[in-house]
């Protein structure tokens, strides 16, 4: 953060910021001090907040054609598609626009783990994040459910029914949600008015989470701290945004892509047959981003057990800045951890996979391995590897390998015998 | 000196029975908020239905929606309760005497909840290693019985309550 104090040049501007300093607000953003070495892995900050925002826009729109009725919501969804003006392209941006949001949330939390930047300082900032990439599950999920299509009706079924595994009150608590003896009516009701909630309380999070950033400022891909501003620095406006924007540009290709030319690629052919309490489709399986979750789920043979364990896959991410013991923050001067960070992403991949699959053979035993590594990978491999890497030399700033050019700065801090 | 004392722990007093009265207070608006997301007197209207059995022949099964879920009618064969009275208790993850899932006298109509116990799927008849229904979804295997025999899910397919209202309906619920 500039300490210079921001006056406003015209005497309006100046009357109405000493009331409400909104416009050192908007200087303070647009002049923030930003690492002038960020990579475009640091663009999907700027991507996500696109998303969120189309989510928003195009879902009040959808809400002004749709009924959330058992009865009719399957035809109000088709009358969007077929009779309301570009209805097909709005919810086609909604629900592959859902898809875009979450492959930008996923690189943008494994560019976090690798180049450290969950650690210290930046741990309240990590777990807002986590806050906010659980609330879009719960905002996906029930989004699935408004169609009313099969896959709706049935996802809606199992996912609430992993709350009747809870011992004592599993089954009170079922019921609660449902609002009903089964997923019905009042089920469809109550997931509409939460998803239309959700994307805000998500939208107040944002804010807290690039509040908390901007207190500390960037991590950057050397992950050293840095002063600022300082010959490291760039303004944000207009070196990030133009980049941002660049990034953005690209993203949205992508994201046309899906929406103009495989617009139900993502999606379940099931979900186009209306929601049948009496028949369960063969197959079913959650949306591609809950995929690893659900392998997890399916690896234990126990309902309790399987449970516990899903859900302990997501929180134990909450724990991550205190398991990490290593004090070097990017993976490009941790020659051991870099090679576990590919070996998760892969795990995670490859659980996304099998969890596409039937839980039998050997999908069933890819699945528990695949468990297994995961959590082996936060509880065990974070804390020992932390202890005992030997990481190469960090530079004492993000000039200096720029300036001396090369990767053995002579005035490099040795960080490698024991921190 | 006391007197000061004596001020501050009517003070405190004041305190805790103000918090107290919060308390309360704000209990008993949460709780309406709480409840009104279970099932409403429409919901717990639907709570009975009666079936027409006359039409079942031995060895067929038929499926009808109870207060938004499948419930199985099935009317065994003698060779069907031989086989799920045969099996040994310890062979079942949730132990339970075939006799205790019927009605007596009336032991070749087995009337269950067609919801599998693990996640809610419907399962399939006539289908999974055990002659009896098989849960596509995760893989659960329930015998002839609605026993579970092999997967995730923890119990037996539940009976609902239900009666016979004479020798060709049931009343369910």
């Amino acid at each position: 953060m500039s300490e210079h104090e921001y006056t406003p040049k015209s005497k309006a501007g100046k009357w109405f910021n000493d009331r409400l300093p909104l416009l050192t607000l908007g200087a303070h953003l647009t002049d923030y001090p930003t690492p002038k070495n960020l990579n475009y892995w640091w663009t999907f900050g700027g991507i996500l907040t696109f998303c969120l925002i189309t989510q928003i826009v195009t879902g009040i729109v959808l809400a002004m054609h749709y009924v959330a009725h058992a009865d009719l919501a399957f035809a109000s969804v088709e009358h969007i598609m077929r009779d309301v003006n570009y209805g097909w392209l709005i919810r086609y941006i909604h629900s592959n626009g859902a898809s875009m949001f979450f492959l930008a949330v996923y690189i943008h939390i494994f560019r976090s783990l690798f180049y450290g930047s969950y650690k210290s300082p930046r741990e309240v900032i990590w777990i807002i994040g986590l806050m906010i990439y659980l609330l879009m599950m719960a905002a996906a999920f029930m989004g699935y459910v408004l169609p009313w299509g099969q896959m709706s009706f049935w996802g809606a079924t199992v996912i609430t029914n992993l709350f009747s595994a809870i011992p004592l009150v599993g089954d009170s608590i079922t019921t609660w949600l449902w609002g009903a003896y089964s997923v019905d009516n009042p089920t469809l009701n109550r997931f509409f008015s939460l998803h239309y909630l959700i994307p805000f309380l998500i939208l107040g999070l944002v804010v807290l989470h690039i509040w908390a950033l901007h207190v500390p400022g960037n991590n950057n891909p050397v992950g050293i701290d840095i002063k600022k501003p300082s010959k490291d620095t760039v303004p944000f406006h207009p070196y990030i945004t133009i980049k941002d924007a660049f990034a953005l540009l690209v993203f949205m290709i992508i994201f046309a892509g899906f929406v103009f030319f495989t617009p139900n690629v993502l999606g379940h052919s099931d979900n186009y047959i209306p929601a049948n309490p009496l028949v369960t489709p063969a197959h079913i399986v959650p949306e591609w981003y809950l995929l690893p979750f659900y392998a997890i789920l399916r690896s234990v043979p126990d309902k309790l057990g399987g449970v516990i364990l899903m859900f302990s896959a997501i929180f134990i991410l909450f724990v991550l800045p205190w398991l990490d013991t290593s004090k070097v923050r990017s993976a490009v001067f941790r020659p051991i951890y870099r090679q576990f960070f590919w070996i998760l992403v892969i795990d995670v991949l490859m659980l996304g996979y099998v969890g596409a699959m039937p839980a039998e053979g050997i999908y069933l035993v890819l699945a528990r391995v695949g468990t297994i590594y995961y959590f082996l990978h936060f509880i065990i491999v974070m804390p020992v590897v932390g202890y005992l890497e030997k990481t190469d030399p960090i530079p004492m700033s993000i000039s200096e390998p720029v300036l001396t050019g090369g990767a053995e700065p002579s005035l490099a801090r040795k960080v490698n015998d024991k921190v | 000196m006391s007197k000061e004392e004596k001020k501050v722990k009517r003070r405190d007093f004041l305190f805790t029975a103000s918090y107290t009265v919060g308390a309360v207070g704000v209990g008993a608006v949460i709780w309406p908020m709480i409840d009104q997301m279970n099932p409403d007197k429409a919901q717990q209207a639907l709570a009975t239905t009666e079936v027409d059995i006359s039409n079942i022949d031995p060895g067929k099964s038929i499926t009808v929606l109870w207060r938004g879920k499948p419930v199985f009618l099935k009317r065994r064969t003698p060779e069907e309760i031989a086989e799920a009275r045969a099996v040994n208790m310890d062979d079942l993850p949730d132990p339970q005497k075939d006799e205790d899932r019927v009605k007596v006298g009336k032991d070749e109509w087995l009337v269950m909840l067609g919801v599998c116990t693990h996640l809610g799927c419907v399962p399939l008849k006539d289908k999974g290693d055990f002659n009896g229904w098989f849960c596509p979804c995760h893989g659960s295997h329930y015998d002839v019985s609605g026993r579970i025999r092999k997967g995730p899910a923890p119990t037996n397919m539940e009976i609902p309550k239900f009666e016979f209202v004479d020798s060709n309906t049931i009343k369910i619920g």
